[in-house]
């Protein structure tokens, strides 16, 4: 079908330069697209459907007693990412996961970010992600944050921004290797002609990374994936990784802790644990440490842990770097760790317990997005150009009741991707999330979760929020699909 | 080596598949029996099906009448009866979500797909509507242990979830003569008569054994049916041999542990079974040893249970 007629409508657009124009990178799958009929392309993304809600990779809808499964939607249209743009941002994740690790490892131990007064005190104390049972805590070869995900946008500029720092349990993964499997059986071709990025060895780089902090003299540790279990909305994922890795799924019930020493309970008898990948959030793990309400985690996990008897991926208390209010000095933990200026830029970022951008704040609730610091999923967002005076005095009340919850950014225009709507193609706001880790080094996946805001005009991309994906090709220099995949 | 509940999750995945493949089964070659038979629809027999089940109890309670559209409906949707094929798909299938990591993808997208097939159809009433799913159901039920077969490294995952199988199997099939032992025969004077034999053809044929008891014995007879599935040595939907092949799977999974109770308990029923002389218990009381061989399951499964999945 012709894309001649697609309009970019003035937003930066990922395949098409100009009205009709594609970028230089993208012309090949332009090419591609526009030689397949309109029926033909409802076909295909009728194919892919089939073969996700075949394959069971669908989320729990929570609240819904019937125990209701969906899948992600998914746009068979792939966006692109040129091998140049890669390259600045795999060098701007790189600084700044190493940067934000000796960040954490300094917040722990010694504070001196705080004694030289480079980010306030207040607000690392202030944060629900601080963890008091962490202090004097140094995880295995100095790595915290094994496994990572950093949400990009681009704006209008052409540039990507980091919107947001996930360093705890970055869900999303199982999408990009699954959406690529998918897309892979739905336009075979175009993967020959654009020398598309591998990304099916994750499992292969997560085993290596877990294996990398187990316990010295473990030459074949025992690694496991603890997961909250079948209720949770990401379980697919975390039994999806188990399998890619080959290695068990454990919930709570599975493992045991004597002696300092965590155990899982198999048909004969009990085996040591050395390595956990964990997907319980922080407070949840240990009981015994953390929430007591908890029936998720795990009594006496933390003493193994501090003991130095099992490594955690990721590490307890990451959180404090992907704080939404820590986030907006991430320029400056880079410079003051690193020495170096920050490659991948953040969104400008006012901090409501500033009392000076607090009140820049309050005057301009109508421009800004305001985003509660404690809440993701698109939850407790302020959209203030497309608010209601009612919606942008609540903002304003809470603000003033707790400033340190809030924080507000400029409304970027978000880049767009022709998306299949209806019988057409259109343009759809869509961000990025590209997962890295780190265990000898900072590997990056050369791909990434790409999400889309199906509705027209939407720039909320949450799942939860009826938002879908596409697979994302990284372009590179060689035919990566000529030798394998 | 696996975790216990894991093991557990494998064992049952595979179980509540059999019983599915097999409640499908049965209702099958009920619905030709009847045609066999040239019964009326006031006539037909449904009853027997749900005495198979052993879920009488619940069955009565709930259900005013036993007529045909009732009885399919409480074998095969009715959310409420634990051993219906929608709950046993539904449960495998909540089984399999729990192993997904050690089992093939392909058997994950197998039963994945039958629990689909049976919500699609779960509006449907009459076997009439429902003919091409219960093939589905059967079929799926081979294309299941098919895949198993040809994809599943010998591991203990291998051996829960065959041992799943067989033991469903052997009390299936043991169940489904005692039933139509005790419901088909009581006319003495119908013993191998033409009706008789019709009727002893189709149990054959709810187990899938009909040409291979054919090659045995050529011509029906309960005796022979009941020698045939209770002792065969070759036949592998027979109580023996699903006996012997669990008993091998559950010697591969002990390998490690010394005097494993669960082993102990499989190896003194299968003697029982063996020293049984068949003759001698059919004439004298097939349906007797049956329940107590029955009992020895039930002794087993909560042996497996303690051995190697209780916490």
């Amino acid at each position: 079908m012709s894309l001649e007629s697609y309009k970019t409508e003035g937003f930066f657009d990922e395949l098409f330069a100009s009205d009709g124009v594609p970028h230089p990178a993208a012309a090949g799958l332009v090419e591609q697209l526009d030689a397949l009929s309109r029926a033909d392309l409802k076909r295909r993304q009728k194919q892919a459907e089939d073969i996700l809600y075949q394959s069971g990779n669908t989320f729990n809808v929570y609240g819904d007693k019937k125990g209701t499964e969906k899948i992600l939607p998914f746009d068979i249209i792939p966006r692109l990412v040129s091998a140049a743009d890669w390259a600045k941002l795999e060098r701007g994740i790189n600084q700044r996961i190493r940067a934000l690790n000796l960040f954490i490892q300094d917040i722990y131990n010694d504070q001196k970010i705080l004694k030289d007064k480079v980010i306030p005190a207040e607000l690392i104390f202030s944060s629900a992600c601080y963890l008091k049972p962490c202090e004097g805590l140094s995880p295995p070869k100095g790595v915290w944050t094994h496994i990572s995900g950093t949400d990009f946008v681009r704006d209008g500029d052409g540039e990507f921004y980091v919107l947001e720092d996930n360093l705890r349990c970055p869900s999303g993964i199982s999408y990009v290797l699954e959406n690529r499997a998918v897309q892979k059986r739905i336009l075979p071709k175009a993967f020959q002609t654009l020398k598309v990025r591998p990304v099916s060895n994750y499992g292969d780089h997560l085993y290596k990374t877990l294996k990398f902090i187990a316990p010295e003299g473990k030459d074949e540790p025992n690694i496991v994936v603890l997961t909250p279990g079948i209720y949770n909305s990401a379980y697919f994922e975390h039994a999806y990784l188990a399998q890619q890795m080959g290695v068990p799924l454990c919930q709570n019930s599975d493992l045991v802790v004597e002696d300092d020493t965590v155990y899982m309970r198999t048909t004969q008898g009990l085996k040591q644990v050395d390595v956990i990948y964990r997907r319980i959030d922080d407070e949840f793990i240990d009981p015994q440490v953390f929430r007591k309400d908890s029936l998720l985690g795990v009594p006496g996990i933390m003493n193994a842990y501090r003991k130095g008897k099992v490594a955690l991926a990721n590490a307890p208390g990451t959180g404090i770097a992907d704080d939404k209010a820590v986030y907006a000095y991430v320029p400056k933990i880079v410079k003051y760790y690193l020495g170096e200026d920050a490659i991948a830029q953040n969104v400008p970022t006012y901090i409501c317990e500033d009392d000076k951008e607090r009140d820049y704040v309050l005057a301009n609730l109508d421009k800004l997005v305001v985003k509660a610091v404690n809440l993701s999923g698109g939850y407790g967002m302020l959209i203030g150009p497309k608010s209601t005076k009612a919606e942008q005095k609540e903002f304003a009340e809470k603000i003033r009741a707790k400033p340190r919850d809030y924080i507000a950014q400029p409304t970027l225009s978000l880049s767009r991707a022709p998306t299949l709507i209806g019988n057409g193609i259109e343009g759809r706001h869509v961000d990025f999330r590209p997962y890295s880790l780190f265990g000898e080094d900072v590997f990056t996946l050369p791909g990434g979760l790409t999400r889309v805001a199906l509705k027209k005009g939407s720039l909320v991309v949450n799942s939860s929020q009826g938002g879908g994906s596409k697979d994302t090709w990284v372009l590179g220099e060689e035919n990566y699909y000529g030798v394998a995949e | 080596m696996m975790l216990s509940r894991v093991a557990n999750s494998i064992y049952w995945m595979s179980r509540y598949l059999e019983r599915a493949e097999n409640v499908a089964r049965f209702i099958d070659v009920n619905t030709h029996l009847m045609l066999d038979l040239g019964l009326s629809v006031e006539e037909t027999q449904w009853y027997p099906l749900i005495a198979t089940s052993g879920d009488d109890e619940d069955f009565n309670k709930r259900y005013a009448t036993a007529d045909e559209k009732s009885i399919v409906r409480f074998l095969t949707f009715d959310d409420k009866n634990p051993n219906s094929i929608l709950s046993s798909i539904y449960r495998a299938r909540e089984n399999a979500r729990t192993v997904r990591e050690v089992i093939p993808v392909e058997v994950w997208e197998k039963i994945n797909e039958l629990y689909h097939l049976t919500q699609a159809h779960s509006r449907k009433r009459s076997v009439e509507a429902l003919q091409a799913y219960y093939t589905e159901v059967r079929q799926s039920g081979t294309h299941f242990a098919g895949m198993m077969i040809n994809a599943m490294s010998r591991g203990d995952g291998w051996h829960f979830a065959r041992m799943g199988q067989l033991l469903e199997r052997a009390d299936k099939t043991a169940r489904l003569l005692d039933v139509k032992y005790f419901l088909l025969l009581p006319r003495g004077e119908q013993v191998d008569s033409p009706y008789d034999n019709v009727q002893w053809g189709a149990v054959l044929k709810s187990v899938n054994a009909l040409e291979m008891y054919r090659q045995e014995y050529h011509s029906i007879n309960y005796r022979d049916v009941a020698q045939f599935l209770l002792f065969s040595k070759l036949f592998p939907r027979s109580v023996r041999f699903s006996l012997d092949y669990a008993t091998v799977c559950m010697e591969a999974i002990c390998e490690q542990q010394p005097n494993c109770a669960a082993l102990n308990d499989m190896k003194a029923l299968r003697t029982r079974l063996m020293e049984a002389d068949a003759t001698a218990l059919i004439a004298s009381g097939l349906h007797e040893f049956i329940d107590e061989y029955q009992l020895g399951l039930n002794r087993l499964d909560q042996s497996v249970y303690e051995t190697f999945f209780k916490d």
